[in-house]
Order: structure tokens, then C-alpha cells, then sequence
């Protein structure tokens, strides 16, 4: 039996159309992404899966228990961390963390391990006794992530957990999870940032309520079809306009101090040369690129981003 | 985009401090910083959660007096001067932006209150810029209408209305799509060719290296500062995210 089990699920607000179709299955003891940017209907479907919200159509099975109907049952065995995770301000750090942990019933000898583990991870450890309404944002969200790891149910379901958490407590944040999985624990996690997708057994790729793709992180790579190459340059900008112009290319995008683009047929050397010239000089090197999750979801959605020129 | 092309040629200093220190009771958040920011660059500014960036921008917009160390912005004092600061810079977050309940047109026309220009001023704004946001059809929808890609775009406009020569970014990419993430770096690029200063903070470490120098704090204290390409140099990394990672967690 999968951990949760969707079907053809539809969710509307008014006239919005929040959550438009999505079948999906999280299996047993994976560690599935919902990958999208904010508005695409990650929490909608999280919170329907957490039975805080009625399918307008479709169902959604949680340990094979149905949604609209168990929710006693089903509440017992999920744990999940919505967005806005509430922590006692007036408390300390190391405070909120045992307050959590009673909560939880979470056992004595299995709890200073977990906190030790949660200090480490977060990096709190020096702000044991610091007041949670004194910390940081940023701070704040990785003790409301630490209070919501303190105990371990069968399913979890984390609601942009790493939202605004720098780049080397995410790292950490995602070992923690994938520890959590090895001790048995199906988890589906939601996030904007693409380059976590790498980090999950299965991914569902999540736009404007629909799911543009879904598989293990690497077969979706595969599916990536245009020959994609990084390309430096003195000013990358200005070779991007170069690129974006030639009726070669399928697609442009900037990465850092590097141009990536994607052609419809893999150029010759006699190209390459060609557009060094071309470009006065500017590209000055080339080399193939495998595509990175963020290659294939802008494929995917192809002209659908806000970045386009019209809505 | 090498850094000797985008430096400007006069390197007129738009923000500068120097040991500049922010105490709450016995803790440090920001430790003797000091740094300048010269007018026209993208000057990238990460750090660790709770490493004093929050605190290091609060001191620079004039929202917070420092305990200790020296600072001006735009030419003023950030200690007698904040309220001429104040008038000089621009501030956008992801968090606080726009109103949802109000349509695109009374936001613009919200800010352009605030900042107290005159109304013949603000409409001439106005539609300048719903021009550039590409947004001429939609001035009177309610803004929550809007993807999150425009409001984010719409809401840097607002930011520099009143025309201001200095412009903090806090986290300003947050949570929208890869592409509008790019095409909001391409204004963050139009912005500083007409001689505007950005400051910006960021979680993305492919955003560093849009920047052209990053500075990094670590505990309160500047650990780094240097552009993208010598800092992945001197630490013999390949991007920003290996160099934020060995920095950061040494």
C-alpha cells in the first residue's frame, strides 16, 4: 500500500482554480519533493492531504485511509509542519524544543539524541537559552522546523520547511530528513527551491495547479531533449542577446556567470568558430552541460512562467 | 560581466561604513564591520541565518542606531542623518510589498504618497511604470490578481519611485519561478545602469554571482568581500555555493 494516494484531485477558491487534476502517489518510505513556485498549489494539496481541506473532486488516500472520512485515524499516524509554524515567543529556544517533545510523548532516552541531532543540523545550540521572539527570521524558521522533527511519525508532510533558510542549514536540513527516512518515515516535502528536487528519491514538478512532470530526479534529466551547453563570455549578457537571436537555439538561460543554451540539433565546431566571431570575441568558452532540474521545469513549463512577456 | 567592466569609472562611495557594531545586551549581531559600496554596483551581502545582515541593513536604512563604529549613506551620517537617508533609498522584500486588496494603479499611487511626491509626479511614474512591468491592461485589476513573477517586478517600481539613488533588495527572489527569478535580475541590471546602487541579500548562491562584489558575514564579522570570480579563486572552488559552504561552515 503507498503512504498517500491521489486521485484526479480538484480544488477551487472562488473562481481560482487552485489545484486543477493532480494524480500522484507517494510510496513507502520515500522521500518525495512537490517542486514549484509560490501560487502553483502546493499547499492546497498538502493541506487536503493533511484532511484540513475538502477535494472539490477526486480523492486522496493516506495509509488507505480516505481523507474526507478518517481523519481521526489519519491525523494520528502524519505529522505536518504548515508554513506558518507557531512557536512560543516567550520561550527559549531550548525550551519550545522540550516543550514540543512533551507534546509528542517523544521518550527520554530517544529525545536527547533527537536534540542533539536538531542542535546540530540547525546550529541553535549557542542560542539554547536565546528567547524564540528574539530570534532571527531565518533562526526562527529553523527551531520551528527543529520542533516539528522532534518526534517521528509514520508519514510527515513539511510545508516549504527551507523557506528563507541559508543555503548551508538547508544542506543540513535535508540530511536530517533523509535520516528520518532510513528510520522508516514516508515523507513529502514541498519547496521552491529547484536544486532540492536532487535531493528526493521521486519528485512531482508543480505549476499553476497541474503537474508539469513527475519521476526520480535523474530520469527526469533524462527526458531533457535539446543538447545543452555552458558557454562563458567577457559579458555573458550581452552574448545571451547574441544566443537568444540565432534560429538554432532552442532556449537561453543565465546561471551565475554562465550562459546555458539549449540548441535544436547538437552544433558542429565549424558553428562554434562561427559564432565566436560572430560575437566580436565575446564567448570565450563552450562546453556540453547536463541539464540540472531547473533546465527540465522551465522546459516543461515552457512560455507558462510570470517571467514571460505577457500574463 | 567580468567585475573590471561594471566598476564604475569614478567609483563615487554610495554606502560606507567602518567598524560599524550593533550590540542587543550582551550579544554582538554586527562585529566592526566595514565595507564600501561604490554607486552603480550590485553589491551582494549573504551570510548565514542570524549572521547580522537583517541587523547590518536596519543600521544602513536608518531604522536602527549602531552602538559602536561609523557609517553614511548616500553622503549622510547614518546616526544624525537618518531622516535624509531615509528619503535617498529604496526598500524591497518579499515580505513586505504590496497590498493584495488594492488595485495595481492605487498601490503605485499608495507608495508614491508615501514617499510624498506630488500628484502630477506620481501619475507621470505611474504609467511609466506599469510601461516597463508590462502591465497596461491590468492597472486596475486587484493586485493579488497578479503572478507572483509581476507583484515582484511591480513592487521594485514602487520601491524606486521617488527616483532614489540607493536600493536595498532583502531576499527579493524568494519563492517565484526560475524564470522570473531570471528576468528580475535583468531590472536589477537596468536599475543599476542608470547609476542606481543595489544592495542586495540572497539565499540563491547563482545570484551571488550575478553580483558584482559579495560580501559575507559569519557571526556578526565580515569574513569575506572580493567579486564572485577572485573569491572562487582564493578558495580554489568552481561556483559560490562551494565557496559560501566552506566559509560558512568552517
Amino acid at each position: 500500500m503507498n503512504a498517500i494516494e491521489i486521485k484526479e484531485f480538484h480544488k477551487s477558491y472562488g473562481t481560482v482554480e487552485a489545484v486543477r487534476g493532480v494524480s500522484l502517489e507517494v510510496k513507502r518510505g520515500e522521500l518525495f519533493g512537490l517542486i514549484g513556485p509560490d501560487g502553483a498549489g502546493k499547499t492546497t494539496l498538502l493541506r487536503a492531504i493533511c484532511t484540513l481541506l475538502l477535494p472539490d473532486r477526486g480523492s486522496i488516500l493516506v495509509d488507505g485511509l480516505d481523507t474526507t472520512r478518517e481523519v481521526a485515524r489519519i491525523r494520528s499516524i502524519l505529522g505536518y509542519m504548515p508554513q506558518r509554524f507557531s512557536l512560543y515567543q516567550d520561550l527559549s529556544v531550548e525550551q519550545n524544543l522540550r516543550f514540543f517533545a512533551d507534546l509528542f510523548q517523544v521518550p527520554e532516552k530517544e529525545r536527547e539524541r533527537r536534540l542533539e541531532q536538531l542542535y546540530h543540523f540547525s546550529r541553535l545550540a549557542p542560542f539554547k537559552k536565546r528567547l524564540a521572539g528574539a530570534l532571527s527570521g531565518g533562526m526562527k524558521q529553523k527551531l520551528a522546523l527543529s520542533c516539528a522533527l522532534i518526534h517521528t511519525p509514520a508519514i510527515l508532510v513539511l510545508d516549504e520547511p527551507t523557506y528563507g533558510v541559508d543555503p548551508v542549514s538547508r544542506q543540513e536540513f535535508w540530511d536530517i530528513l533523509r535520516l528520518i527516512r532510513e528510520e522508516g518515515a514516508s515523507i513529502l516535502v514541498s519547496t521552491a527551491y529547484m536544486d532540492e528536487a536532487d535531493l528526493c528519491d521521486r519528485v512531482a514538478l508543480f505549476f499553476r495547479g497541474r503537474i508539469a512532470g513527475v519521476g526520480a530526479p535523474e530520469a527526469l534529466k533524462d527526458r531533457y531533449r535539446y543538447p545543452l551547453y555552458r558557454l562563458e563570455a567577457k559579458d555573458v549578457r550581452r552574448l545571451r542577446d547574441f544566443f537568444r537571436s540565432l534560429p538554432e537555439v532552442q532556449s537561453t538561460q543565465l546561471f551565475g556567470d554562465a550562459l546555458h543554451v539549449s540548441f535544436k540539433r547538437p552544433p558542429d565546431s565549424r558553428q562554434w568558430s562561427e559564432w565566436q566571431a560572430a560575437s566580436s570575441g565575446n564567448l570565450t568558452t563552450w562546453s556540453p552541460q547536463p541539464p540540472s532540474i531547473e533546465d527540465v521545469f522551465l522546459a516543461l513549463i515552457g512560455g507558462e512562467a510570470d517571467g514571460g512577456e505577457s500574463i | 560581466m567580468t567585475t573590471n567592466d561594471a566598476k564604475p569609472m569614478t567609483r563615487q562611495i554610495s554606502v560606507k561604513t567602518e567598524k560599524l557594531t550593533r550590540r542587543f545586551g550582551k550579544f554582538t549581531a554586527v562585529d566592526r564591520v566595514s565595507i564600501e559600496v561604490y554607486q552603480g554596483e550590485i553589491f551582494g551581502f549573504l551570510g548565514a541565518n542570524g549572521a547580522g545582515k537583517t541587523t547590518m541593513i536596519r543600521m544602513l536604512c536608518g531604522l536602527l542606531a549602531p552602538s559602536e563604529g561609523s557609517g553614511s549613506v548616500a553622503g549622510y551620517d547614518i546616526y544624525r542623518q537618518s531622516e535624509a537617508i531615509k528619503r535617498r533609498i529604496g526598500y524591497m522584500s518579499q515580505k513586505f510589498s504590496l497590498y493584495d486588496d488594492l488595485t495595481i494603479s492605487e498601490n503605485i499611487e499608495f507608495y508614491g504618497g508615501v514617499y510624498g511626491l506630488s500628484r502630477a509626479l506620481i501619475r507621470e511614474r505611474k504609467e511609466a511604470l506599469i510601461r516597463q512591468v508590462g502591465l497596461e491592461a491590468f492597472a486596475d485589476k486587484l493586485t493579488r490578481e497578479l503572478p507572483l513573477g509581476f507583484k515582484q517586478r511591480l513592487a521594485l517600481g514602487c520601491a524606486l519611485l521617488h527616483d532614489p539613488p540607493i536600493i536595498f533588495l532583502d531576499e527579493p527572489t524568494s519563492g517565484v519561478d526560475p524564470e522570473a527569478r531570471r528576468s528580475f535580475w535583468d531590472l536589477i541590471y537596468q536599475t543599476v545602469a542608470l547609476g542606481k546602487t543595489v544592495f542586495v541579500t540572497t539565499h540563491f548562491m547563482d545570484e551571488a554571482e550575478y553580483c558584482h562584489r559579495v560580501s559575507i558575514m559569519r557571526e556578526g564579522k565580515l569574513i569575506a568581500l572580493d567579486t564572485p570570480a577572485k573569491l572562487k579563486q582564493h578558495y580554489g572552488k568552481s561556483n559560490m555555493q562551494d565557496v559560501f559552504v566552506a566559509l560558512v561552515k568552517e
